[in-house]
């Protein structure tokens, strides 16, 4: 017991390939001259052509992308995550390395050095195996992955076309005497649309859900018949080599939705896998109907994670094709409500027992406004049934553990947690409906900052899961306390005037002047949060419900002030090439595109910032003039 | 026993010499070529005149990395024992670990430290149990500088009605709000090996550049 570090990793090392092949004692000794290596994201772990470091690596937490440079354009080959190992070739004798690797998130690693593993290597054919095939698919993969580029991958291109299709290798199969109704039980454990007949391992019929529509349930068939009855045969097979476009072809000439793969591509060999139509559409990714369709079928966080990479592909594209931004916020929005919906299915799923009461979840921020695109922090709450006395503690411990269940897969996908524990996970943020009426009388009644700044975000909420009359119990108590106070709204208009505007004196921009970002433009605070709190109190005052966004709610105020409309009409404006000038920073950084380097703006760009800003500077001489906030201040 | 205390006190100032001179280098001027030491103590109780270290772990943190070949792992020798925080750390009057006297645990541990900052999740706590412990033996107190994770973890929250900043956080509660792995939690070396992760997760989050300077880094808090 003198190493408790190293046994743990060790107990680690013993579920990740091709350590479960070594001996206990042989995992202890590696485990103990284990280097742990902590990097922040987007760092490089190596380039191509440094020169070999004397260990490898083994991911533990976190995601790592690795690339090659090929005529200056950068061509992802993999993408690693928990339990990958790359960075091999020293293993092999290599001297420089011929790819790159950098990290996707942050992540920690597990430094194997190459003098502890040679030996077992050398013992150990298996283990050389292994690695040597890891090697391999780290460096040759042939196809060009469509995830998060940071560069200049051409994403307009039909690169796809030439990737060899992922078939699906947990095959389910049965034999030819099985029963219809056996088969269909099968599919139904598995959810899966097709069943392949096996014969010796080899491929003999296969049916699908189409058969049992079109066969079975129209009554030609019993279903205590055995499948070679209403198999096909033969079955339509192709090698691992299959291209995407080719696999779209045969399922076309042949009518078909399933091919099943073998070893050598004939119904003679072994079966290996199938290839459904479904998964071949949506491995296409960039599609938002099909990743809506993916996220449906999505089983575990991790499924949920790697969407999220195709989510950002097509947000990439849509902002380089300058689709319209009332479009991408809309599509994006559905998207990551469908991941936000998904996980709190996920976590009740994990629950022991089923939710005990009516319950509403919230997302609050910039996803209750339907304009976050790109990951950002989580706001969220939730709101349950009044509960008498007793049952109370029991009920809010459930939704309290449920929410942090939620918070955690929301965080492995990629929201951060809120700095400011705006989270359901907050036992202040996870109350009854009465409970929360309570709060917002108290806050209402008290305007200090801090209230302030809580009331706001509860006037940009969007239910993501459950009860919807509890979120509008709860709005319309907001709307009743707040219209009868007309203090309140000067306080709400008066804290949107807070932020300090975009402009210095000499119309120049103001730079953050200390901390990590100096020098540069803060686009959230100084852009983002004032167009959107002057819409907000706006809104407020004609007692609007339900539009959350602030785009449209500036059109809706176009339309109930016709005086104002102008100036209306070009805020809706500024806050859509706000957002977009947000998430084009955002992708191009890998990070949320809040600080913006003037330096690396065009003159075109910056002129069409400036005026943005000065519709800011209207719309916050319109709010003082409203609610005479001259001498307040 | 007489010769034991006899013994230590002839022993004493050789090790705590060995110790001092290290103070005369300074530390390297950038945070990442500086050497922290991340440890945690397990002890009888939280009382400083009353109990007693029973284990300590530390681990060492150079550029982002922590190597295994190189930690501390110690369990001592109890004379006063505590049966109520048994449940908590699991380490029983008659361990099955080899163990060492107060002394040598004291030795042993400065020589691992030098002149390195401490890095410690509620610090006070642990730094106040070896003060004692050096207090015992007629010894000053450590000299190095001190990073506590649980006010550097407070510091980068923000400031809002909901976040009561005297409030304390719990490694455990800390290290899942940095998504750090929760195992080996009430083992001392484990809690210093999650102490040594939290820390180089708050650092990266506060400063991304590599030209940070000790000095700032150590202030941080």
């Amino acid at each position: 017991m003198r190493n408790t570090i190293s046994l743990r990793i060790a107990d680690f090392l013993k579920s990740y390939p091709p350590f479960h092949l070594l001996e206990q004692e042989e995992l202890k000794s590696i485990a103990e001259e284990i280097t742990v290596q902590y990097n922040y994201k987007g760092e490089h772990l190596f380039k191509q052509e440094d020169p070999c470091k004397p260990y490898f690596y083994l991911i533990q937490q976190g995601a790592v992308e690795i690339y090659q440079n090929e005529n200056g354009k950068e061509i992802t080959l993999d993408q690693c995550d928990e339990g990958d190992l790359f960075g091999l070739r020293p293993l092999f004798a290599g001297k420089h390395y011929s790819i790159s690797a950098k990290t996707l998130e942050e992540s920690i690693f597990y430094l194997i050095p190459i003098q502890a593993f040679k030996p077992i290597t050398v013992n150990n054919p298996k283990v050389s195996e292994y690695l040597l095939s890891s090697l391999a698919s780290n460096t040759h993969t042939p196809y060009y992955t469509e995830s998060p580029s940071r560069g200049n991958l051409d994403l307009t291109s039909d690169i796809h076309e030439l990737q060899t299709v992922h078939y699906n290798k947990k095959l389910i199969s049965c034999s030819k005497d099985t029963t219809i109704k056996d088969l269909a039980g099968l599919m139904n454990l598995h959810s899966v649309g097709s069943v392949v007949i096996l014969e010796d391992g080899k491929p003999t019929g296969i049916v699908t859900d189409k058969d049992i529509r079109v066969k079975v349930a129209s009554g030609n068939w019993d279903i205590q018949m055995p499948v070679k009855e209403i198999m096909n045969s033969p079955v339509i097979c192709y090698p691992a080599s299959l291209t995407a476009s080719q696999a779209h072809l045969a399922m076309m000439k042949h009518r078909i939705s399933h091919i099943c793969i073998t070893e050598d591509g004939t119904p003679n060999s072994n079966a290996l896998g199938i290839v459904a139509e479904h998964d071949l559409i949506v491995s296409q990714g960039n599609n938002p109907y099909f990743l809506m369709k993916a996220l449906l079928r999505a089983k575990k966080t991790k499924d949920l994670k790697k969407i999220r990479r195709n989510i950002t592909a097509l947000l990439e594209q849509y902002i380089k094709s300058n689709i319209p931004m009332t479009h991408i916020s809309r599509v994006m929005f559905e998207l990551n409500d469908a991941t936000i919906k998904k996980c709190i299915a996920l976590s009740i799923k994990k629950m022991n027992t089923p939710p005990p009461c009516k319950f509403a979840w919230m997302s609050l921020g910039s996803q209750g406004r339907k304009e976050q695109l790109l990951l950002t922090d989580q706001d969220n709450a939730i709101v349950f049934e009044d509960q008498d006395e007793a049952s109370y503690p029991d009920i809010h411990t459930y939704f309290m553990e449920l929410a942090k269940n939620v918070n955690k897969r929301l965080l492995k996908i990629g929201f951060d947690y809120c700095p400011a524990d705006m989270m359901a996970g907050n036992p202040k943020w996870c109350l009854s409906l009465s409970q929360w009426k309570e709060q917002f009388s108290d806050w209402v009644k008290s305007p200090i900052d801090d209230h302030i700044l809580l009331c706001q975000v509860f006037f940009d909420y969007d239910i993501s899961y459950g009860e919807l009359n509890l979120v509008n119990a709860l709005a319309d108590h907001i709307f009743k306390v707040t219209s009868d106070l007309p203090i309140f709204k000067a306080n709400l208009a008066r804290s949107a005037l807070l932020n300090p505007s975009p402009m210095g004196f000499f119309r120049q921009f103001l730079l953050e002047t200390n901390g990590e970002y100096k020098d540069f433009f803060d686009l959230k605070k100084r852009a983002l949060i004032p167009i959107t709190d002057a819409a907000r109190v706006l809104i407020l005052e004609h007692q609007v419900k339900n539009i959350n966004n602030t785009f449209e709610r500036y059109e809706k105020l176009a339309e109930l002030e016709p005086q104002n409309r102008e100036l209306y009409l070009s805020a809706s404006y500024a806050t859509k090439v706000l957002l977009k000038f947000r998430t084009r920073q955002g992708l191009m950084h890998g990070d949320s595109g809040r600080f913006i380097d003037l330096k690396s703006l065009s003159k075109e760009e910056k002129v069409k910032l400036k005026r943005c800003f000065n519709t800011i500077g209207d719309l916050q001489d319109l709010i003082k003039l409203r609610y005479k906030l001259v001498n307040l201040i | 026993m007489k010769w034991f205390t006899k013994k230590s006190t002839d022993d004493a100032p050789g090790f705590w010499k060995a110790y001092l001179e290290t103070f005369r280098e300074p530390l390297p001027e950038f945070a990442h070529q500086t050497t922290y030491v991340a440890f945690d103590t397990e002890t009888t109780g939280f009382d400083f005149n009353q109990d007693r270290i029973l284990a300590l772990g530390a681990v060492k943190i150079l550029d982002n990395q922590i190597r295994l070949d190189d930690t501390l792992e110690i369990y001592t020798t109890q004379d006063h024992f505590n049966p109520d925080t048994v449940p908590i750390h699991g380490i029983l009057h008659n361990p099955r670990h080899q163990t060492i006297s107060e002394l040598e645990m004291l030795k042993q541990f400065l020589d691992y430290i030098g002149n390195a900052p401490l890095i410690a999740h509620h610090a006070n706590f642990d730094i106040g149990m070896i003060n004692q412990a050096l207090k015992r033996h007629g010894l000053p107190p450590l000299k190095n500088k001190v990073v506590d994770t649980m006010k550097f973890y407070r510091r980068g929250l923000i400031t809002s009605n909901l976040v009561d900043k005297q409030r304390s956080y719990s490694l455990d509660e800390v290290a899942e709000k940095l998504n750090v792995p929760l195992k080996d939690r009430h083992t001392a070396a484990g809690d210093a090996f999650i102490t040594a992760l939290i820390f180089m997760k708050l650092w990266r989050r506060w400063e991304k550049k590599k030209s940070l300077k000790t000095k700032t880094l150590i202030r941080v808090q």
